[in-house]
């Protein structure tokens, strides 16, 4: 018994110590978020501004898009559906749909 | 200010990225998200155990691309210490920027001894305390920066009470009456304002203390897509005052756009709910008329 | 060189030579001498660290923790409330395994307040991941913090280690001291510290994470592993000093006239010069008794301490703690080494003595000898009580 103990031991010793207390950064992309979720908006780029709202204020950081060509979208792998999005639009070009599941 | 975000590539390579389990629509993570755009890769962070250390680093993975490190509850703003302390010492603090973060509880209850030791002693470190006015990592529980009349789960409404009986603790003054260079109050309803103040404490030595209103929720009960609108009501409302303090002295805020009554904020949230079902529910709501009133009066806000 | 140092300066004198980053201490009775000279040192440019003055002990273990995880070296001392105040931050030193070193000027623990010794404190801790070792005398306290580091640094160890040394017994006493004159030579005994994982803008790594159920067990198994493997690095540590400064005073543990011994006392700490000086005094007279010097409470060093009872009658166990509702921790961990391997021959018998630093007399020694020798498996009875006093009423 106490033999055994000490061969597990030192076979450990190779190991470091990441093991529960360190994380590799931004590791959690492997995280896809996505699937949480129970609604998704759509951009409907018909009325938009280009004013970044939508980029300022989605709590996931999913939102991207160019100013020029206000062709404003998001990644649907992590977007958690929250709605703030299309609240937040000042000319209600995003709008929110139920997903289907 | 906003990094350029133009294609999916740029959103996965932010210094806070997705993948984090906090609820949909909340108002911590889009503020840290926000703050991190502005501090950039040159910064060390500590995070009090709370929400955003939980929500942010499941083992083995983590929402941080900067080097970010949790011990406990109550000494976020003391490992920053030890941490500026360190890169002071080993010539590398020039160009790195210490910051500190932890929740309302971590900040003005059970870490206000660490915090006020790291004012005192001068360190230069950024210290940002999310408030969402509520223990909400260990289920809505009353934080002595629970405002008035707030429903949490350890102060409840029921048949004699009207939920938190006491004044939200005010917070920022204690961080001014420190004197330190630079304190201010933000909130995640005003991400161009929010980040003008991140900005601004890159550029000042010392302790700095942030303080940025961010709606939760699940513990303020409301659907997630109002996160924004409820914290702008906050401070159109005059309950969330946003301002800047040199050396203890209140050097600028944020006027009022547009008035609305208190009412007009608490509607929205659940855990306020209790205080629109009768007579003595709306004297109450006269209270917290006040409590916006004497702040309008107090900070100037119109 | 030798010197006569007082037990605190003996360990700031020391902790100086190893050339620690970021100190940051709280005081408290009977500590304070140490981070006062070390404080001095700082002022007087003949120690370059930054010298935190927190607000609290839980601040300290937080500054060093913090700095630690930089990669800098780091120091921290405390005592009694103190360490309790500590402990949260400890675990965590151990858990995030950061190479601290800490001083433990051992203290009675309130209530009543006492500022006076014994181990109660840092046996409270002996639980959290720290390794313990404990010094006999202001010497020792001077080698064994070097040591320390050597250990703690050890990329296979990477864990904090407590130093125990006696509050006012030793650090308020003054003996001759040899130091060393050459900090070259410690720096080439200790090399700078360099660790795997740090807090570093250049290569960013999250730490403290959250350990879920999936994997906090296996987390918390390496830990184990750690300061259990860290005995053979206590080992060469201990012989490694030797070699380059020629001073031993035991590894895990120590022996001191056991050869031929059937009685041989156990303890840990000052006590054990008292104890020495009445084992000679009854080798003198014929009598065949030793004493077993414990060095390193943690990493438990059961197999040696097996080894060197094995063959002997009885083993009397002075303790200056107690685990109250259970008895001795010091006989009882023996007693449990001793059963493991199934050795039923030696009368292991603990006392708790001294608590809140009630003298240790040579004449307690010695009754104490005398009546242990009579009784069997006693658990952490208490020895040395004034029953006038037990029986008055105030
Ligand atoms: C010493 C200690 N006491 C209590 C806890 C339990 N605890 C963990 S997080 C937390 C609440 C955090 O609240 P806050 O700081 O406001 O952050 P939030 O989760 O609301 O963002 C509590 C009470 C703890 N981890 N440590
Ligand atoms: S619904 Fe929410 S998470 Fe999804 S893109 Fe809009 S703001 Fe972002
Ligand atoms: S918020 Fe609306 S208008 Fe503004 S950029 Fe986004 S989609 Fe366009
Ligand atoms: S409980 Fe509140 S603060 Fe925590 S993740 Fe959810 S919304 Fe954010
Ligand atoms: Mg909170």
């Amino acid at each position: 018994m106490l033999l055994r103990l000490r061969t597990i031991i030192l076979k450990e010793r190779k190991l470091d110590f990441k093991l529960g207390i360190i994380a590799r950064p931004g590791s959690a992309l492997s995280n896809k978020t996505g699937s949480f979720r129970s609604e998704i908006p759509v951009f409907k780029h018909e009325k938009c501004t280009g004013c970044d709202l939508c980029i300022y204020y989605c709590p996931e950081g999913v939102v991207f898009g160019d100013k020029k060509t206000k062709t404003y979208n998001f990644d649907d792998d992590y977007c958690k559906g929250c709605g703030i999005c299309a609240e937040e639009c000042p000319v209600d070009d995003i709008e929110m749909f139920l997903v289907e599941k | 200010m906003l990094t350029n975000i133009l294609t999916k590539e740029d959103t996965h390579k932010q210094l806070f990225t997705m993948g984090h389990t906090g609820c949909s629509g909340c108002a911590q993570s889009m503020a840290v998200k926000l703050i991190m755009q502005v501090l950039g890769k040159n910064t060390i962070a500590t995070s009090a155990t709370g929400c955003l250390e939980v929500f942010s680093t499941k083992f083995p993975e983590s929402s941080w691309n900067i080097p970010w490190i949790h011990s406990l509850f109550e000494n976020s703003a003391a490992i920053a210490s030890g941490i500026e302390a360190a890169l002071q010492i080993t010539g590398k603090k020039d160009g790195t920027t210490v910051l500190s973060q932890a929740g309302d509880g971590g900040t003005a209850d059970i870490g206000l001894q660490a915090l006020s030791g790291m004012f005192e002693r001068g360190h230069d470190v950024l210290y940002i305390c999310y408030d969402n006015g509520a223990y909400m990592n260990t289920g809505y529980q009353r934080s002595g920066l629970t405002p008035y009349d707030s429903f949490t789960t350890t102060s409840p409404s029921g048949k004699i009470s009207f939920g938190n009986n006491r004044p939200k603790k005010y917070m920022p003054e204690i961080a001014m009456a420190h004197k330190i260079p630079y304190t201010a109050v933000a909130s995640a309803g005003y991400p161009i304002d929010l980040q003008k103040k991140v900005k601004k404490t890159l550029s000042i030595k010392g302790p700095k203390y942030l303080q940025v209103d961010v709606p939760c929720v699940p513990g303020w009960k409301y659907e997630p897509r109002y996160s924004v609108k409820i914290a702008q009501l906050a401070v159109q409302s005059g309950l969330y005052p946003l301002f800047e303090a040199e050396y203890g002295k209140i050097t600028s805020v944020k006027k009022i756009s547009k008035r609305v009554p208190v009412e007009e904020y608490l509607k929205l949230q659940g855990r306020f709910k209790h205080l629109f079902k009768n007579e003595a529910g709306k004297a109450e709501i006269e209270k917290i008329q006040k409590i916006a009133d004497e702040n309008i009066e107090q900070y100037g806000l119109l | 060189m030798k010197k006569v140092l007082e037990g605190s300066m003996a360990i700031s004198d020391s902790i100086r030579m190893t050339e620690p980053k970021v100190i940051s201490a709280y005081p408290i009775t009977p500590q304070t001498h140490i981070v006062e000279h070390l404080s001095q040192m700082v002022a007087d440019g003949d120690l370059k660290a930054e010298y935190v003055m927190v607000e609290s002990e839980h601040s300290a273990a937080s500054v060093v923790l913090g700095a630690s995880a930089c990669g800098v070296r780091t120091y921290t001392a405390t005592a009694a409330q103190g360490l309790l105040y500590m402990e949260e931050v400890i675990y965590n030193i151990a858990g995030m395994r950061l190479p601290v070193v800490l001083t433990v000027a051992n203290r009675a623990v309130s209530a009543p307040i006492s500022i006076w010794n014994d181990m109660q404190d840092s046996m409270a801790l002996r639980d959290s991941g720290a390794i313990q070792l404990v010094a006999e005398n202001n010497q020792e306290a001077y080698d064994m913090h070097i040591q320390a580091y050597k250990i703690a640094e050890n990329p296979e160890v990477m864990l904090p280690v407590m130093v125990c040394v006696d509050g006012f017994v030793l650090t308020h006493t003054f003996e001759v001291v040899e130091t060393i004159d050459h900090i070259e030579k410690v720096r080439e005994y200790l090399p700078p510290l360099n660790m795997k994982y740090t807090l570093d803008i250049n290569n960013p790594f999250s730490f403290g994470t959250v350990g879920e159920p999936s994997v906090y067990l296996e987390t918390r198994f390496r830990l184990s592993n750690a300061i259990n493997n860290s005995k053979s690095i206590i080992v060469d540590a201990a012989n490694d000093y030797k070699e380059m400064f020629g001073k031993y005073e035991g590894a895990l543990i120590d022996t001191y006239k056991m050869d031929d011994a059937d009685t041989v006392i156990v303890a840990m700490g000052s006590v054990l010069g008292t104890i020495k000086d009445v084992v000679d005094e009854l080798r003198e007279a014929g009598k065949k008794i030793g004493v077993l010097k414990i060095r390193a409470f943690r990493p438990f060093p059961a197999d040696e301490i097996v080894n060197a009872l094995k063959n002997i009658k009885n083993a009397i166990v002075i303790e200056k703690a107690v685990s109250l509702g259970k008895g001795g921790i010091l006989s009882c961990e023996i007693r449990d080494a001793l059963y493991q391997r199934r050795i039923n021959s030696v009368n292991v018998n603990g006392y708790v003595m001294g608590l809140g630093g009630r003298d240790i007399t040579p004449k307690n020694i010695y009754d104490l000898i005398i009546k242990a020798e009579k009784e069997e498996d006693v658990d952490g009875e208490f020895f040395g009580l004034n029953n006038e006093l037990l029986n008055k009423v105030f």
